[in-house]
């Protein structure tokens, strides 16, 4: 176990230098919430007065769903510099070692969380400077919290999808087809209550739509069981996509 | 006891490549073994099998006393592994490579700094520890794959085709840090290479491997001897045909083989063996552009062994410098 957690944090430094000398994440990391936030924020800046809404201003509702929508984007995209490590032979040079083999994974995916974590603190300070107010020390724990687990998610299930096709085509067409979809059939830019029925049945079965739920009451401290319920059910699908990459990275080396 | 020992291993990828149809050979501590056979060969696959990458059907295999099949743990803590296509980290430096395989590779955590600092010094990398590998030559970038593989201080190094794709002179000075690798340091290597004059310049002893299996093992010098004799290679401008049907009632030739261009000719002793075939030649008008008598080299142990010349594939003979194998 020790060993397993010297390896995750050893090789999760590893991808953090990688990202830090990326300059072009930072700034897609910084401008991607701007444009959503502004975007959005002003386009739709009047179906707050539609009622259904339980903020008052419509940033304040869209910056927990940005925030998710960014964190779901961050881990869903993590599996790319995985299929260049195996281009590269770098993870059949780290499977000729000792290292624990779950730890290769979950440095990637521990690696995406903290990224997005950082991401979305920046999307908080932004929502702030836009008029979104700042939530309270336990709502930003919550909310960080859901983005984590989201991310984690995402992460791992990117994590598996690389193992198994191995190539950057694949990866960008599953995330492409499957990423705004989910966004969209979820509450992070309309209240739930404005949906259309099939589409709230089908946002109560997305993964997203949970992590917009904790988020936002996290963030507006309404409702404090929802926040539990859906981070639950995030930690349930982290767990289940943990267990979805692993095996794909037995079916990788049983391959090779 | 053996740093590697190999008995009749198979392997058949799915979709039904026989990649290894019964290799056996075994290596002993301190020695500098080679593979040597064209790509597709199974050079590569035997590598990975004895670095626990890639599943064997059948056979054994031990590497630094752990079987293969029943320790895969016990045998990655021995081993240095590097692959034919790098397998560094482009995007860290040097320092931060060879620092996480050391941690991953169970390098106690006090002598890591240490050992870095001793190999980077070792591969001549000091200067450029702070730089990323990215910005290396490609025979930087070797040289920190073959520290890498040495941070552990493994009893048995693996380089899989570890000159393929450097050009003529970044290979000869690759040599001559293999050379003092040999020297320095006691470690097996076993090395595969598809460049007939590597093995020949590198191994104290080599195994030819020709579609699966191993034709024949021995030192490069034996292997030359055992063939025995020298040989005469004669450019006859085309006329090989008529060429071989002449040269092999020369008193004295062993052997004539005979392809588009050039005949070759086995004879006991070379020197005294060309007047008699340019005399040959000559009475049966045969127009003679070159002759060359040289030693027996590893083409020609290949050629007995296989029946054919070597072909390295899709490389180029011998010293021309080659694309990155497959």
């Amino acid at each position: 176990m020790i060993l397993f957690l010297a390896d995750t944090w050893h090789l999760m430094l590893r991808h953090l230098r990688a990202t830090i000398r990326l300059p072009i994440w930072i700034a897609m990391a910084l401008i991607q919430p701007v444009i959503w936030l502004t975007l959005f924020g002003q386009l739709f800046r009047r179906v707050v007065d539609l009622p259904g809404f339980e903020t008052g201003t419509y940033i304040e509702f869209l910056a927990p769903g940005v925030l998710i929508m960014t964190a779901m984007f961050g881990g869903a995209w993590s599996g790319m510099g995985l299929i260049d490590d195996l281009h590269h032979n770098v993870v059949d040079r780290m499977l000729a070692t000792p290292v624990h083999r779950a730890a290769v994974i979950a440095a990637r995916v521990l690696h995406a969380s903290i990224t997005v974590i950082v991401q979305s603190i920046i999307v908080l300070l932004l929502a702030l400077a836009l008029g979104a107010g700042w939530p309270s020390f336990a709502g930003t724990i919550g909310v960080l919290l859901a983005a984590a687990l989201v991310t984690a998610g995402f992460s791992a299930m990117s994590t598996g999808i690389a193992l198994l096709t191995r190539r950057e085509e694949t990866m960008i067409a599953v995330v492409n087809f499957f990423g705004l979809p989910l966004a969209f059939l979820s509450a992070t830019f309309m209240s739930a209550q404005l949906m259309p029925e099939w589409m709230q049945a089908a946002s109560k079965l997305n993964p997203v739509n949970w992590a917009v739920s904790a988020a936002r009451h996290a963030v507006l401290g309404t409702d404090e069981s929802a926040v539990w319920i859906n981070s639950g059910l995030l930690l349930v699908f982290t767990v289940v996509m943990v267990m979805f990459a692993t095996q794909a990275f037995r079916v990788y080396r049983r391959s090779a | 006891m053996d740093a590697i020992k190999v008995e009749n291993l198979t392997k058949t990828y799915k979709g039904g490549v026989k990649a290894l149809q019964g290799v056996s050979f075994s290596v002993a501590q301190g020695e500098i073994f080679g593979l040597l056979g064209p790509n597709g060969a199974g050079k590569s696959t035997t590598v990975r099998i004895l670095a626990t990458l890639t599943q064997p059907d059948g056979g054994s295999a031990f590497v630094a006393g752990h079987d293969v099949f029943k320790d895969a743990a016990g045998v990655r803590a021995s081993i240095g592994y590097v692959a034919q296509s790098s397998g560094v980290d482009r995007w860290a430096t040097g320092a931060e490579n060879l620092t996480l395989q050391a941690q991953m590779l169970r390098v106690p955590a006090g002598q890591i700094k240490k050992r870095v600092a001793e190999l980077l010094a070792w591969v001549n990398l000091s200067d450029v520890a702070g730089k990323l590998v990215n910005t290396y030559s490609g025979g930087m970038k070797r040289r920190l794959e073959i520290a890498m593989g040495l941070v552990h201080e493994p009893r048995v190094l693996f380089l899989d085709e570890p000159t393929t794709g450097l050009d003529p002179e970044t290979r000869r000075a690759l040599w001559r840090d293999l050379e003092r690798l040999r020297r320095e340091r006691d470690v097996s290597v076993l090395l595969t290479t598809h460049y007939l004059e590597e093995a020949d310049a590198l191994c104290d002893r080599l195994s030819i491997v020709d579609h699966g299996r191993v034709v024949v093992t021995g030192t490069p010098d034996a292997l030359k001897a055992d063939i025995g004799g020298d040989t005469v290679t004669i450019d006859v401008g085309g006329a090989t045909a008529t060429a071989e049907g002449v040269l092999k009632t020369v008193a004295g030739v062993l052997d004539v083989i005979a392809n588009e261009h050039l005949v070759t000719v086995r004879v006991r002793d070379g020197a005294a063996a060309v007047p008699a075939v340019a005399a040959a030649l000559n009475s049966a008008q045969i127009p003679v552009a070159t002759m060359t008598v040289g030693r027996a080299s590893l083409d020609d142990v290949y050629l007995k062994h296989t029946g054919h010349h070597y072909d390295a594939g899709a490389a180029p003979k011998a010293a021309a410098p080659a694309g990155p194998g497959d």
